[in-house]
């Protein structure tokens, strides 16, 4: 059983996870990040690799990755400072990352200091599932690492079953045809959607990410799945008042 | 006739190629995928991509014997007069055909990322023509140092759209028109050169096939054989010279030359050769060689003209590197700027800064009088005057 699947298992109602881009806004913020994150009853954390040209990101992010490369961070500093929190971090840890940077770091290498940093489940972004299925699953099994599909609006039926039969840990629904950030509100045609995707009975869990932005928008994410991921406004939230604000930001979620 | 530069089912050319797209581009890809060798190969597609480049676009373009080129070179140099063509550059054959295809796909709105404004301007054109909206990005640096092209593409009606982020050129350009795409799927991405996703590349590249087409018949006209000894082209994605190669990717007597802009020099750490400093990663979709750290973060490249201001290189060109079926030479700054001037003075052709690096590897090699060299002339030096008029003065 993976870190996430455990969660499930505890808990499988109105789960919050909070993505946060390492070494941002400070290069040793990570382990800080994570543990205030932790404290405040956060469910999973999503663990942003910091990447060059990241396509799926908005603004929010992409500013938050160049100031992360900008200090200094790199895949061996992420490495090292998720292996501090080995042994006391209790929260299933997620990362998330693009392919180049698996590619270049090397596949196998990576994947070994995922594990030992006690880590299980992936998310990258642009990796397409005719390559999971031609290379990365047998690769990921190898280390008993589980990838996270994510579908959107647009993903056929039949595709979302195909994803719902690969998935051991959760699938992402990205809310909207969108790349990540805030939009505000849920509107009536995003609600279709969820509705849509729920009624389909997947037997995989159900994590809605991309414009959840705060109570209003993470309760009403909740009604249509296991729970939700923010991102982009907690990183506002972080360049805008420092690690030290972050327990009012999640306050004000749950 | 399959040839083993083509693209397999999973739109690889060998290790290089695929489709590494966010999962909300799976549809559009996928359609395109489906439907393009067909609407390309269909009667009714050959018909009217046909007759708009020749009563559109001015095609056949020339192939000129330049013959004082010639001569101070000690070879038989012919070159593809691809700047001759409206807009001035080889980039309208591609964006003719893609707008053919985009309304078979029944399509309205055309996105498209530019560099040196070519492609742009191109795509601005075709999108005039056929009554669609067009919105294209651009970097912010190239925004100034392309402004004739900025202009051009206001006054056809087009959305310019800078892009702000990174290095603020072509790569950056690619990154926002793909962000837009992911967030208007309903858009077609008319792409400007053999790279991104598959089936991107191999599109292109069929789509500016027209230029070696046209050698094929051209030089058996002026030298009673199809294939020349060398063909000359600069590569920023590789667009210009994958159309220039692919009738003689197979003929492997043809020498194939790709030039890459070595801005500063190779190893000043102000370059765009990629192919020297590059290694396997995945850029903008498509496994290729691109330059990159070792972490896997895209280096900014830099170049003096804006076209070749690009970290990767399309995947054919990767495997065209890699398999040695082509010559990767390079050329900086300064010797473009010099291959530029001694064009314009001993033929009276002004070319853009992008072929002027194509030029430039002519006094590096070493011919014979009676090689036959085409040199694929792929685009005109007007956007370019600013920077000319600069080192004319110095």
């Amino acid at each position: 059983m993976n870190s996430i699947q455990e969660l499930f298992q505890k808990k499988d109602k109105n789960l919050l996870s909070i993505y946060f881009t390492c070494g941002y806004p400070k290069l040793d913020d990570t382990t800080k990040v994570i543990s205030v994150l932790e404290k405040n009853g956060v469910d999973f954390i999503e663990v942003g690799l910091p990447y060059s040209d990241p396509l799926a990101d908005g603004p929010t992010i992409q500013e938050s990755s160049h100031k992360a490369l900008e200090n200094g961070i790199n895949l061996d500093i992420v490495f090292q400072q998720l292996m501090t929190l080995k042994e006391t971090n209790k929260t299933p840890l997620v990362l998330m990352g693009y392919l180049n940077q698996l590619l270049k770091y090397g596949e196998d290498k990576f994947c070994q200091k995922v594990v030992d940093c006690g880590i299980d489940t992936l998310i990258i972004p642009d990796l397409p599932m005719v390559e999971y299925e031609n290379h990365y699953q047998e690769l990921f099994d190898k280390y008993g690492i589980t990838n996270v599909f994510l579908i959107t609006p647009h993903t056929s039926d039949n595709r979302i079953h195909k994803i719902d039969s690969y998935t051991k840990s959760f699938i992402y629904v990205v809310a909207s045809a969108s790349i990540t950030g805030a939009k505000g509100e849920i509107s009536d045609t995003q609600m279709d959607y969820f509705k849509r995707i729920k009624a389909m009975n997947l037997r995989s869990k159900l994590i809605i990410g991309f414009g959840i932005s705060d109570k209003s928008t993470f309760n009403t994410a909740c009604k249509y799945a296991n729970g939700a991921i923010i991102g982009s406004a907690f990183i506002k939230n972080l360049g805008n008042h420092g690690i030290g604000k972050m327990d009012d930001f999640i306050k004000s979620i749950i | 006739m399959k040839s083993k530069f083509h693209p397999d089912k999973n739109g690889y050319f060998g290790q290089f190629g695929g489709a590494f797209i966010p999962e909300l581009l799976h549809p559009n890809v996928q359609e395109l995928a489906d439907n393009y060798i067909q609407i390309i190969e269909s009667e009714e597609f050959q018909i009217e991509y046909k007759s708009l480049l020749k009563d559109y676009v001015g095609r056949p373009t020339p192939l000129y014997l330049a013959k004082r080129l010639s001569e101070k070179y000690g070879a038989t140099i012919y070159l593809k007069r691809e700047d001759l063509n409206h807009t001035g550059a080889h980039k309208v054959n591609n964006t003719v055909g893609q707008i053919l295809i985009a309304k078979k796909l029944g399509k309205t709105k055309i996105i498209a990322e530019t560099g040196a404004g070519q492609h742009g301007v191109a795509t601005a054109t075709v999108c005039a023509l056929m009554g669609l909206e067009c919105t294209v990005f651009m970097g912010e640096k190239d925004i100034v140092r392309q402004a004739p092209n900025v202009a051009r593409m206001k006054m056809l009606g087009a959305k310019v759209v800078a892009a702000t982020s990174g290095s603020k050129t072509l790569k950056d350009a690619t990154n926002e028109a793909i962000r837009y795409w992911i967030q208007h799927p309903e858009t077609f991405y008319l792409i400007g050169s053999v790279v991104g996703p598959s089936p991107h590349p191999d599109m292109v590249a069929r789509l500016q096939a027209i230029i070696s087409e046209e050698m094929k018949w051209q030089l058996k006209e002026k030298t009673g054989k199809e294939n020349p000894d060398t063909i000359i082209a600069c590569v920023g994605g590789g667009s210009n010279a994958a159309g220039a190669f692919y009738h003689y990717l197979d003929d492997e007597d043809v020498e194939l030359i790709a030039v890459e802009a070595a801005g500063l020099g190779v190893k000043s750490g102000e370059s765009a050769a990629t192919s020297q400093l590059g290694e396997v990663g995945i850029i903008h979709g498509s496994k290729t060689i691109l330059m990159q750290d070792e972490y896997g973060q895209i280096k900014e490249p830099y170049s003096i003209s804006a076209g070749l201001d690009y970290p990767g290189v399309g995947p054919l060109h990767a495997l065209l590197y890699e398999s040695k079926r082509a010559n990767f030479m390079n050329a900086t700054d300064k010797e473009a700027l010099e291959a530029a001037f001694e064009l314009t003075k001993i033929e009276g052709i002004i070319p853009a800064l992008e072929t002027a690096h194509a030029l430039a590897v002519l006094p590096k090699i070493k011919f014979t009088k009676d090689q036959v060299v085409v040199v694929n002339l792929s685009g005109r030096g007007d956007k370019d005057l600013e920077i000319y008029i600069k080192h004319l003065e110095e």
